[in-house]
């Protein structure tokens, strides 16, 4: 807390206070996105300007943020990083791994520091401060080539006043580069710009990089703005304007006052072709560029431009004219990542209009349609009265028509609130890349990681909670899974080793999928180390199946923390990553082959708002119980009962299950003695236990709402539900049940869960 | 009552400067003022010939069109060629604010701020336009 401690106590402050949180989380998060994109464009041997200036700018934004809220430590690192992000973008240092090293731990430091700052860890400050001096470090190493390059050119000052010092060495790189420099003249509507730059740039980036955009002040009213956008681009004239032109772009080449040898498309013919408006501005936007002498333009242009290729700006400044063999090294960037495939780089990266909202705000929406649901359901049985009666059928009918079309609107609304609150997968899969990353610099071990499925949509609140649990099972995966390159390479496996992640829909649940190829789990020595810690007896552990076995790494002490190694370590047992997953009302499975891999399989509800459950009946009260944790539902055969220490227990499928008289537990007045009961099986990860109800009235999905403030320290209830007849139903919290039931006994039990239920 | 526009991408840093301007005493002097935010140099573009605006503050290191290009658009227009202008910006993008600068604004407040540092620009030029 002491990072972001020293609020203001009003209203505005502590408003933008909350801004500054969600702003910095969001700013943490495309940082993350933005380095997994760099790294893959680093490991093609590429290189992204524009990438590394949208990084520069998220640091810069932090700084700026940081130190205006007091955060003193993410000011600390912001500064170290911003001076790092600006020498690289100006190309005074390489983008090396250790750069790239250097970028994922800061962005991993930002994580945690917001985290301490929120109470959830402690405050990093020895991370912190090794960092700063490794970010210092690598800031001393620069070259002094920047200021010599800068000296080589000569270009206008009108322009370069409205420039940025970023945006003018843009300029010089490129020109250095041998790229050519056009002027584009577009009229926008002030309504509709963001939308059409948007579109605008999405056309120009697979053909050139913009360097700036100029409002000329001219040929705009209120309502439309004229704009110069400078482009730089390796492709022809007519390229650009048949990728980019239209009847209101005007794309003329700027001319150049020393590069002679270079044939010159004659401006005031592209003039022509534009609207008459044009003409005049052309002569008023003339800017130069001119280069004294020697100008590697002439060696550059000599290569194919589809073949283009260039050396990186670093290294074009310390030789200005190589012969062109030697341009043939890196491709040049800005095109290389904006090409990738249908544009995909080009939409995860892309800003879209959208609004934050806080989750609690959709939950207050959500319980108004629980309110609406109510209202629906006394409607319904209005609605039979009156269609119940001779004299009104008309009105029955009616009021049975404007019933239905309520009904379908609630129905929708329902569904389109839930849409909002799902997110893509992909938010947490990048921070595993990351992880991935940070294994392979830690550990010599290499592994890959193949994401699929990012696009699938859960629950924001899933997605918070899922990042730490599919962490660990990575870590796990790559510590203990993932062979050493010698190793892998004597059994014959490719030395990189996989580590694939599948994400994917399945009905009302997503399946998440961590599947490696390394070196499988061994049965034998997870018996031997269960033996050993006590997690089961000698005797018990010759009686477990194979998938029993296997699961016992979730069992609580099968992992101990002195023997955890740093990655996967922590003291953090697979017991945690199981409850955790739980939680979320989801379960996991293990299968592997020894010396093939191993594949975790982590299957969650797709929203923690809406739950299917098996609705039943004790004593006359409804109560729900969530599917998730319902194994199955049996009828009661009395003769199977047994008591075994004070417990009552029936076999079944060759196991002995512990059962609860549910009426009892809760001191329910059974009135339907007679009736015929059943067993509902509540698991809890591999604990399982009967439940004794009265009836089953089928499956129902319901929207969960919390018990209120009072009735909080009753333990047992997940929840509540209206059942859209104006009655509640309970939802069994069938996690606790079963903690209580098995580690209590029965005296204790009947004190926690005394408050009466209904 | 003072009008006050605030270009800036980071809405954390908008709010900031929100509360900042928009209290009390600070307001009160000048019978109340109404911070107008505009997220970007376009926004600015859309709100400047909508209103009416007694002060501008505008960061420089922003997507699009950036601040310098804003402040040469300000100062073009018939309306704002005179309204004070004050650059809110990091100290490290010196060479960017002297740029700024000599295209016509009239003040500069280095990232971070403290509110009396931004308070005490502002008031400097709203009182000297009073003048």
């Amino acid at each position: 807390m002491a990072e972001f401690g020293g609020g203001r106590g009003d209203n505005a402050g502590e408003r933008a206070r909350e801004e500054f949180f969600s702003e910095a989380q969001e700013v943490v998060d495309g940082l993350s996105r933005d380095l997994v994109l760099l790294d893959a464009v680093a490991k093609r041997g590429e290189s992204d300007a524009e990438l590394v200036n949208d990084i520069f700018r998220a640091v810069h934004t932090m700084k700026g943020l940081s130190g205006l809220f007091g955060a003193a430590m993410m000011s600390a690192l912001s500064h170290e990083l911003e001076n790092l992000l600006d020498d690289l973008r100006l190309g005074r240092i390489e983008l090396s791994s250790e750069v790239l090293d250097l970028l994922f731990r800061s962005v991993e430091l930002y994580g945690k520091i917001l985290a301490s700052s929120r109470g959830d860890a402690p405050e990093p400050a020895a991370e912190v401060k090794d960092l700063l001096a490794a970010l210092s470090h690598v800031s001393e190493q620069k070259a002094g080539a920047g200021g010599t390059l800068v000296a080589q050119y000569e270009l206008d000052p009108g322009l370069l006043g409205v420039l940025t010092e970023y945006e003018e060495h843009r300029l010089r790189t490129n020109i250095q580069l041998g790229l050519s420099l056009y002027r584009m003249r577009v009229t926008f509507s002030l309504m509709t710009i963001d939308s059409a730059l948007d579109d605008l740039k999405a056309r120009t980036r697979p053909h050139g990089e913009i360097l700036t955009y100029l409002p000329t002040g001219e040929g705009g009213d209120a309502d439309t703005i004229e704009l110069e956008i400078l482009v730089a681009s390796k492709v022809s004239l007519d390229a650009l304007r048949a990728a980019v032109g239209g009847p209101n772009v005007i794309v003329a080449e700027v001319e150049r006052r020393g590069g002679a040898s270079v044939p010159q498309p004659d401006v005031r013919q592209n003039r022509a072709t534009g609207p008459a408006a044009a003409g005049p501005a052309v002569e008023t936007g003339e800017f130069s560029a001119h280069i004294p002498s020697n100008p590697p333009v002439g060696g550059a242009r000599s290569v194919p431009p589809t073949a283009f290729r260039t050396t990186p700006p670093s290294a074009a400044a310390m030789s200005l004219a190589p012969p062109p063999e030697e341009h043939a090294r890196v491709s040049l960037a800005p095109h290389g990542i904006a090409a990738g495939p249908d544009g995909k780089d080009l939409s995860l990266r892309s800003v879209s209009q959208t609004v934050r909202v806080d989750i609690r705000k959709l939950d207050h929406l959500m319980n108004i349609v629980g309110e609406l649901a109510i209202v629906r359901g006394t409607i319904s049985k209005l609605t039979e009265r009156v269609r119940g009666q001779l004299e009104m059928r008309e009105l029955g009918t009616e009021l049975h028509r404007l019933h239905r079309s309520f009904d379908r609107h609630l129905t929708q609304m329902q569904n389109g609130i839930l849409e909002v609150r799902m997110v893509p997968l992909g938010q947490v899969f990048d921070k595993l890349a990351r992880i991935v990353r940070q294994a392979a610099r830690e550990h010599e071990k290499q592994a890959n990681l193949v994401i699929a499925g990012a696009d699938t949509e859960i629950d924001k609140l899933i997605v918070e909670e899922l990042s730490d649990p599919l962490m660990h099972m990575i870590r796990n995966a790559i510590d203990h899974g993932i062979e050493s390159r010698d190793e892998r390479m004597r059994v014959g496996k490719p030395p990189v080793g996989t580590i694939a992640l599948n994400a994917f829909q399945k009905g009302n649940h997503v399946v998440i999928e961590i599947e490696d190829d390394g070196r499988g789990m061994d049965q034998k020595r997870i018996l031997a180390v269960a033996v050993k810690r006590r997690v089961v007896s000698e005797e018990e552990a010759t009686q477990l199946s194979s998938k029993e076995i296997l699961n016992l790494v979730f069992m609580p002490g099968f992992t101990t923390k002195d023997e955890a190694t740093a990655l996967s370590g922590r003291g953090v047992g697979m017991d945690v990553v199981k409850t955790n997953i739980g939680k979320l009302g989801g379960v996991v499975d293990i299968s592997s082959e020894l010396g093939i891999g191993t594949k975790m399989t982590i299957t969650l509800p797709i929203t923690l708002a809406i739950i299917s459950v098996l609705m039943m009946k004790i004593g006359g009260q409804t109560f729900c119980m969530p599917l998730a944790n319902v194994e199955e539902a049996i009828g009661l055969d009395e003769s199977l009962v047994r008591v075994v220490e004070g417990r009552e227990v029936m076999t079944q499928r060759g196991a002995t299950l512990p059962i609860v008289r549910l009426a009892k537990f809760f001191r329910i007045d059974d009135d339907a003695v007679s009736q015929r009961a059943y067993v509902v099986i509540g698991t809890l990860g591999d604990r399982r236990v009967g439940f004794v109800v009265d009836r089953l009235l089928g499956q129902q999905d319901i929207v969960i709402k919390a018990l209120g403030k009072s009735l909080k320290h009753v333990r047992g209830f997940a929840g509540a539900t209206e059942l859209g007849d104006q009655r509640v139903g309970l939802v069994l919290d069938v996690a606790a049940l079963i903690e209580e039931v098995l580690h209590h006994d029965d005296n204790r039990l009947a004190g926690v869960f005394g408050a009466r239920a209904g | 009552m003072r009008r006050i526009l605030v270009v800036e991408d980071s809405s954390s840093t908008r709010a900031f400067i929100r509360a900042i301007l928009e209290d009390t005493a600070f307001a009160k002097a000048y019978g109340g003022t109404e911070v107008v935010e505009a997220s970007g140099g376009f926004d600015a573009m859309r709100l400047l010939p909508r209103s009416r605006f007694d002060l501008i503050l505008t960061d420089i290191n922003m997507p699009d069109v950036n601040g310098l290009e804003l402040i040469q658009f300000i100062r073009k227009s018939e309306h704002y060629k005179a309204t004070p202008l004050i650059i809110v910006s990091t100290q490290s993008a010196e060479r960017d604010v002297e740029r700024g600068i000599s295209l016509g604004a009239n003040g500069y407040v280095a990232k971070p701020f403290t509110a009396e540092e931004l308070r005490a620009a502002c008031m400097k030029l709203l009182v000297a336009k009073e003048g």
